[in-house]
């Protein structure tokens, strides 16, 4: 298999007049936590929004796993083995946690094994016992690992995690650190995220993102000693 | 006992309450029967795109009308025997809800609502200006030898009601299961949040178009068994209140419940029955009852009894 | 009659639909814009304007003028009215929901045309206009001596219709300097706009929402009031308007003034000039296709980039 799960050339998005990415040529590595980072308004989410389909690229190509998906829809991209996670938390309010999951995973478990594939899933996201609650009563922290259990109830092979720990506790980020981990291995992982402390912690490769165009990437270690990264992204990140 | 299980057990019981009902009734409510159990499937087949797909469509009559018109028609003016002249009004009904949601879907919201009502407009007065054919506003009444299925005459009352019967409860058990399948699921989920429901790969655009053909399918064979079964077509059946009654019907019976429909006919009928006793303006009643329920009770009579039983469907 | 002639006169009667139904029209334009909902009881305002045209009318003597001039205050001020209070005791407390509203005045609609068919009756009842004189038409013709003016059987109109189009003008031009250049016209653009923010401005937006409800009403009654003289009051009579008012809204785009008068000449005229050349039916068939398909493949035509 090749080692590069997903890639992008030239992909640009123009709002009116305004370039919210341009000419994006991204590599993303099979099996390995990628994080994508920098500043607000970098263009993060316009750009997985243009990778999962949500919002239509101005031009440029997404080759997922070898094939060109630039001309499907978003829900064609999903069902080749993508999975994406809302920075705006989007789950069902008025269904049960348990039926939440349960249609994330019947797209691509049977009738049999579904039940057991629910519990597992919440099982893993820490929920087990929830199945039955609503999920609008769930609290925000909870809703938030529900969205991810959706994430992984698809069995994806590509996971996109956009802003996961935005408005977590400290123990629940914790947690999220310690279930990403355990699904490395499984699934490439893209993961969005201005907490740093959780990019360092988990990400194998960092790609930085600035004004819509990628600054730099590499290991931690060496983005962490760039300059124009520096610049551009981490000294303005604790501000 | 599995929420499947109840489901069939629920559906069941309804169907022979509805025999107990017709062994002990006077004629008259018989027959009353027999055209509730009709408009029953009609707003379950309108209860499947507004209850559980969560598409509100003020234009349903014209699937109605296109089952009436499909069975009656054809076997006014061609002569097609009962049978193939109904399975053609129910065909007629998917076949323009699928036209009519290929077009329609691309909106949303209060655009949907005002397209269905304007593409049901054009339908009603297309029936009135082919009215040579279709004797517009008048109708005209069903030929009887296109009325014996079988050999057997529907239009004697036991008879009727025996059809009315064995349709409605095929088609409650029918959506019984539909509801819980996969598809009905996904159905909800679409309602209750569609962009979700496309990023975790479903294509609800093609699910809401299968719910607007099955839809329209549903309303066709009402249209087309009120047809059979009473023997008349008319223009009235495809004007703008017949549009109105099903959502009346399912926001008071209960939108996105398989009894719902059943129940909102049932209690509207006996209303409107009764109002019409004593005025000759008995929509008034339709209309207080659409406000008062959008203002008190918008999960109607069995979203009040889910409350408290979750399980049922 | 030939052709030339019949076509004036077709554009002469469009322009009355097209009078009658800009009024009606900027109603439920001005409603969708303001508060965002869609008002199906909009063309009961129209049948309940025409209505109390008639009982003002029948309650004084004397020349016809005067009952129409009372009639044309008082009717829509009643309508107005009406509609301010269903706004007050309905929509409010539905939080203006759009799903909900439709079916609320869908409520509202049964309940105001049945009532008054309990209390009005099924009839069709005429109201005498205040002036009726029939004005012939000239047209020209070349004859053996060149042009010459003459005037063909049947090509006229009534000073009475040439008063409705004039007057509907007249008020058309009254609502734009009262929404441009009055206290109260900023206060409704300033809720069209950002409703929250100018809640948080010290608007009285619930006002508004009840004073706008009351003024689309009122615009439809008096719309009414003008044509009760040429079409009678009838309980029936507010469906054809609802419509092709929806019709003209959503060809101009919702909200917008300007649109709206465009699109009511264009449907007024386009539905006088086919009626009179095509069965009335068939012409409304197409309409209402063609509206539908605006809908469909032009969605920002209903919910209009004006509003960002």
């Amino acid at each position: 298999m090749a080692s590069v799960i997903l890639e992008t050339k030239g992909l640009t998005k123009l709002y009116g007049g305004l370039a919210a990415n341009t000419d994006v040529d991204f590599e993303l590595p099979r099996g390995r936590i990628t994080a994508l980072i920098g500043p607000n308004g970098a263009g993060k989410s316009t750009f997985v929004g243009m990778v999962t389909g949500r919002i239509p690229a101005t031009r440029g190509q997404v080759i997922f796993e070898g094939r060109d998906i630039s001309a499907l829809p978003a829900h064609a991209r999903i069902a080749l083995g993508m999975a994406y996670t809302f920075q705006i938390t989007s789950i069902f309010p008025g269904l049960d946690v348990a039926e939440n999951v349960a249609l994330a995973a019947r797209r691509t478990t049977d009738a049999a094994h579904l039940d057991a594939k629910v519990r597992d899933t919440l099982a893993r996201v820490g929920l087990n016992g929830r199945g039955n609650a609503l999920a609008g009563d769930l609290s925000y922290g909870h809703q938030r690992l529900l969205e991810i259990a959706m994430g992984l109830a698809q069995d994806p092979r590509l996971f996109i995690l956009d802003e996961p720990t935005q408005g977590l506790a400290e123990s629940e980020v914790a947690g999220f650190i310690d279930l990403v981990r355990g699904l490395a291995g499984e699934a490439t992982i893209l993961l969005i995220e201005h907490n740093m402390d959780v990019v360092m912690q988990l990400a194998d490769h960092i790609v930085v993102l600035d004004q819509g165009q990628v600054l730099a990437s590499g290991a931690p270690e060496a983005i962490r000693a760039d300059r124009a990264v520096q610049s551009a992204y981490l000294g303005t990140a604790d501000a | 006992m599995t929420d499947r299980l109840r489901t069939d057990l629920l559906h069941l019981g309804v169907i022979a309450a509805l025999v107990v009902l017709f062994l002990t009734l006077p004629t008259y409510y018989a027959g009353n029967l027999s055209r509730i159990m009709v408009l029953a499937i009609y707003a379950i087949g309108y209860n499947l795109l507004f209850g559980y797909t969560g598409l509100l469509s003020l234009g349903h009559a014209m699937f109605f009308a296109a089952g009436m018109y499909g069975y009656g028609l054809t076997a006014q003016l061609a002569g097609v025997p009962a049978l193939p002249a109904f399975a053609l009004g129910i065909l007629a009904g998917a076949a323009l809800g699928l036209v009519v949601g290929a077009l329609a879907l691309r909106t949303a919201g209060v655009a949907f609502m005002i397209v269905t009502l304007m593409f049901a407009q054009a339908a009603y007065l297309t029936i009135l200006h082919f009215g040579t054919y279709t004797r517009g506003d008048e109708g005209f009444v069903v030929p009887s030898e296109a009325r014996i299925v079988f050999g057997i005459d529907l239009s004697g009352e036991t008879e009727r009601f025996a059809a009315a019967l064995i349709l409605f409860a095929l088609v409650l058990l029918a959506t019984g299961r539909l509801v819980r399948s996969r598809l009905g699921r996904t159905l909800v989920a679409i309602r209750e949040n569609e962009e979700r429901t496309r990023m975790l790969g479903y294509d609800a655009t093609r699910l809401k178009l299968i719910a607007i053909t099955l839809s329209g399918a549903l309303s066709g064979l009402a249209g087309a068994a009120y047809a059979l079964l009473f023997g008349y077509v008319g223009a009235s059946f495809a004007a703008v209140p017949y549009s109105i009654f099903p959502l009346l019907w399912v926001l008071l019976g209960g939108a996105g419940t398989t009894i719902g429909p059943l129940i909102g006919v049932f209690f509207m009928f006996y209303l409107i029955d009764t109002a019409s006793g004593i005025t000759l303006a008995y929509l008034l009643i339709v209309g207080v009852a659409l406000v008062l329920l959008t203002l008190f009770a918008p999960q109607g009579i069995a979203g009040l009894i889910k409350r408290r039983l979750p399980w049922l469907p | 009659m030939e052709f030339g002639p019949h076509l004036l006169l077709a554009v002469l009667e469009g322009l009355v639909t097209a009078s009658i139904l800009s009024l009606t029209a900027m109603g439920l334009s001005l409603v969708f814009g303001v508060m965002r909902v869609v008002n199906v009881a909009h063309g009961e305002a129209f049948m309940l304007g025409a209505v109390l045209a008639w009982w003002v009318t029948g309650l004084v003597a004397g020349h016809p003028a005067v009952g129409f001039v009372l009639a044309a205050l008082t009717a829509p001020l009643i309508v107005g009215a009406l509609a301010a209070a269903s706004d007050r005791l309905v929509l409010k407390r539905l939080n203006y929901d759009p799903d909900r509203t439709i079916v609320a005045t869908i409520g509202l609609l049964y309940i105001a045309q049945q009532t008054t068919l309990m209390t009005f009756g099924p009839d069709a009842r005429p109201v005498e206009p205040p002036f009726n004189q029939r004005i012939a038409l000239p047209w020209l013709e070349r004859t053996e001596e060149g042009w010459t003016w003459f005037y063909p059987w049947g090509l006229s109109i009534t000073s009475y219709k040439l008063f409705v189009i004039a007057a509907a003008a007249a008020i058309l031009v009254a609502i734009w300097l009262v929404i441009t250049r009055t206290r109260a016209g900023l206060l409704m653009r300033a809720t069209q706009q950002d409703s929250e923010t100018a809640q948080a401005f010290g608007i009285p937006v619930g006002t508004v929402y009840s004073v706008v409800f009351g003024i689309g009403a009122a615009l439809a009654a008096l719309g009414a009031v003008l044509v009760v003289p040429i079409q009678q009051a009838h309980y029936l009579m507010g469906g054809e308007p609802l419509l092709l008012s929806f019709i003209v809204v959503i060809i101009g785009g919702l909200g917008s003034l300007p649109g709206t008068v465009i699109a009511a000449l264009l449907i007024g005229l386009s539905d006088g000039i086919i009626s009179v050349f095509f069965s009335p039916t068939l012409a409304k068939i197409i309409a209402t296709l063609l509206v539908a398909m605006v809908l469909v493949f032009r969605p920002q035509g209903l919910l209009g980039k004006a509003q960002t």
